[in-house]
């Protein structure tokens, strides 16, 4: 392993060649802008929000955004149906789908790569049973799926987070047992095995560091995934539950007033579309800067 | 040939029974018992209890329980709704052609806008209408959809008020349901003011399901393109001096359709999906919102058996599409 490290180019000069290569594609750029001022609006979420996410302000029923008439800076963007600052909710919002895509992409990467390279390593029956179970789950379609499991768990965030998980795992699956079975074939592979490393040191050590291209793409992509999935089932009413300022949740809770106040629809949409668009930006742009082979 | 058939067909068999294992170890995962579930709060004697879990099989150890289960799918049997009391197949049949007509008008429509898009985006490869059209299609892509019919709605139903929120067609017209599939129905019912009011009715839900679907075909047929038309044979096209249009549409395109329409047959298990919440929206009266509604009632029976039933429905599509690959291709075919 050492051997290997040594004879790549040291670690900086490969960061800063990758960051050129990003830096190039002018949509990644802009995904990742949006993708950090989520995740400063996430982390500052206490100091930005003027209000509390659920405090109801019983005068203030559907107050329209400051620059319509009626608004006030009080709520720069308006209250919900029951007297709740939008900005304030829509600010937690951001930190509610940071941590729903952060946990979901990395419990499924991490379930997902085991059993990836569990399969490819083990290989006979247990490879079969493990991508036969990967095909099986890939058969329903994943938004269904993940309705069944919570209607079954029960709604509710946790639930739906540890749902979209199962319904995502077969990509991350698959992708690190095929990788894994490209590397497996390559000479570093055969000489650290007949140096005596033990299975676990091979599949962890040896093999998935030369793995983790595509696994950093697809947990990029994975996040837009997760956070788009969980909205879809708060807004069936699955998901997150009232009053938690979740972004589907709150749309769901828009349906009967959105004919009078279009922000109650609108804006927590537009807060999910672009940050799964950040994302998916940020995937496509680590895709072409990592894999040259693919670009467009 | 032959062998190819069997062996792909033979394929599905493992699939088959792993998809109703799931459904079968799903429901048993409900909390409680199902009796107790089935009975919801009347409340019953234990004795009573006993013997309905008996009549049920659910005193059986579990692999025998399973066993049943089995044959009884393999026989139609696929239980009964407990709101409706109606079976779950009949169910299922009457609505699902209102699922299919959306999925297909969905697809349609973004084949029919998709591909010229594409294709035209590949030709001027690095213009304007290029960069625009593919952070349009990213954008698509990421497109929550609940979100975006609601906004249709809010758009052209509720501000404009050019389409109908809600629903296959209006109270005031009737068409014998012949086919199922309104727009059919429509055709031969000889009613304008009916087929007026289903296109309609369908328009905005067709566009909200294709969104998707219409981002995917844009893109891929744009990067498929281009990489046709730097074949050998697209250059000799050109060299014979065959107009611009000419070669695009014959040489390239009809190459480049292939990968494209392998996607557009493998994407119906995320159509679908999409489907489930656009018909949500729109009161589509098709399968996904029945399966939303059966969560609702805890109509554990129609959830189990109609997510099985679009399960298989996905395995026979894809085999389909497999076969059909195989057909056009025949270097996959061993």
């Amino acid at each position: 392993m050492a051997d290997v490290t040594a004879a790549t180019p040291p670690m900086p000069g490969r960061l800063a060649l990758l960051w050129r290569s990003f830096a190039e594609n002018r949509g990644a750029v802009v995904g990742l802008v949006i993708m950090l001022f989520l995740i400063f609006l996430a982390i500052f979420a206490d100091v930005l929000a003027l209000h509390s996410p659920i405090e109801q302000f019983r005068e203030h029923f559907l107050v329209p955004p400051v620059w319509q008439e009626g608004g006030q800076w009080l709520f720069p963007l308006g209250t919900d149906d029951v007297g709740r600052d939008m900005l304030s909710r829509l600010i937690y919002g951001a930190r509610l789908s940071i941590i729903i895509g952060f946990s979901v992409a990395s419990l499924a990467l991490l379930t997902g790569t085991t059993l990836g390279l569990t399969a490819a390593f083990a290989g006979g029956i247990v490879d079969i049973l493990i991508m036969r179970i990967m095909d099986i789950l890939l058969v329903f379609p994943s938004l269904l799926l993940a309705i069944v499991i919570v209607a079954i768990l029960g709604p509710g965030l946790f639930n739906a987070m540890l749902a979209v998980v199962v319904v995502t795992l077969p990509g991350y699956t698959r992708l690190a047992r095929a990788s894994a079975l490209s590397e497996l074939a390559r000479d570093y592979v055969t000489a650290s095995r007949s140096a005596g490393a033990s299975t676990l040191r091979l599949m962890f050590d040896t093999v998935l560091p030369n793995c983790v291209a595509p696994l950093i793409v697809q947990v990029s992509l994975g996040f837009a995934v997760a956070i788009l999935d969980a909205a879809a089932l708060g807004f069936l009413g699955l998901g997150a539950q009232p009053p938690t300022p979740e972004w589907g949740t709150m749309l769901s809770g828009a349906l009967q007033f959105y004919q009078r106040a279009w922000w109650v629809l609108a804006l927590p949409g537009f807060a999910i579309l672009f940050t799964v668009l950040a994302f998916n930006l940020v995937g496509d742009g680590l895709r072409d800067a990592l894999d040259p082979k693919l670009k467009r | 040939m032959l062998r190819f058939l069997l062996s792909r067909v033979s394929l599905i068999l493992p699939t088959f029974i792993g998809v109703t294992f799931l459904a079968f170890i799903l429901i048993r995962l409900v909390p409680g018992d199902p009796i107790e579930a089935r009975v919801g709060e009347h409340g019953i004697s234990d004795e009573r209890l006993a013997e309905l879990r008996h009549e049920f099989g659910y005193d059986q150890p579990l692999w025998k329980q399973f066993l049943d289960y089995e044959v009884q799918v393999v026989k139609g049997d696929l239980g009964v709704s407990v709101v409706t009391r109606e079976s779950v197949w009949k169910e299922f049949v009457t609505l699902f052609p209102a699922t299919v007509e959306l999925s297909v008008a969905a697809i349609l429509f973004a084949m029919l806008i998709g591909l010229p898009l594409g294709v035209v985006a590949a030709v001027r490869r690095g213009s304007a209408f290029d960069y625009g059209l593919m952070g349009m299609s990213v954008t698509g892509a990421s497109m929550p959809i609940f979100w975006w019919g609601l906004m249709m709605i809010l758009i052209f139903s509720v501000t404009l008020d050019i389409t109908p929120v809600s629903g296959r067609i209006s109270d005031a017209f009737f068409v014998e349901p012949w086919s199922g599939f309104m727009l059919i129905d429509c055709y031969w019912s000889d009613d304008e003011g009916a087929c007026r009011s289903a296109w309609s009715h369908i328009v905005l839900p067709m566009i909200v399901l294709g969104t998707i679907p219409l981002a995917i075909i844009a893109r891929m047929t744009r990067s498929s393109m281009l990489e046709v038309l730097n074949e050998d044979y697209v250059r000799t096209a050109r060299a014979k001096g065959l107009g611009g249009v000419r070669v695009v549409i014959v040489h390239a395109l009809r190459n480049a359709l292939i990968p494209v329409v392998t996607v557009i047959g493998l994407s119906v298990s995320g159509l679908l999906g999409g489907a489930i919440l656009t018909e949500t929206i729109f009161s589509w009266p098709g399968v996904g919102h029945w399966l939303v509604e059966s969560i609702a009632r805890r109509d554990y029976p129609v959830l189990q058996s109609g997510t099985l039933l679009i399960a298989v429905l996905v395995i026979l599509v894809n085999l389909g599409v497999d076969l059909l690959y195989g057909f056009l291709n025949p270097r996959i075919r061993r």
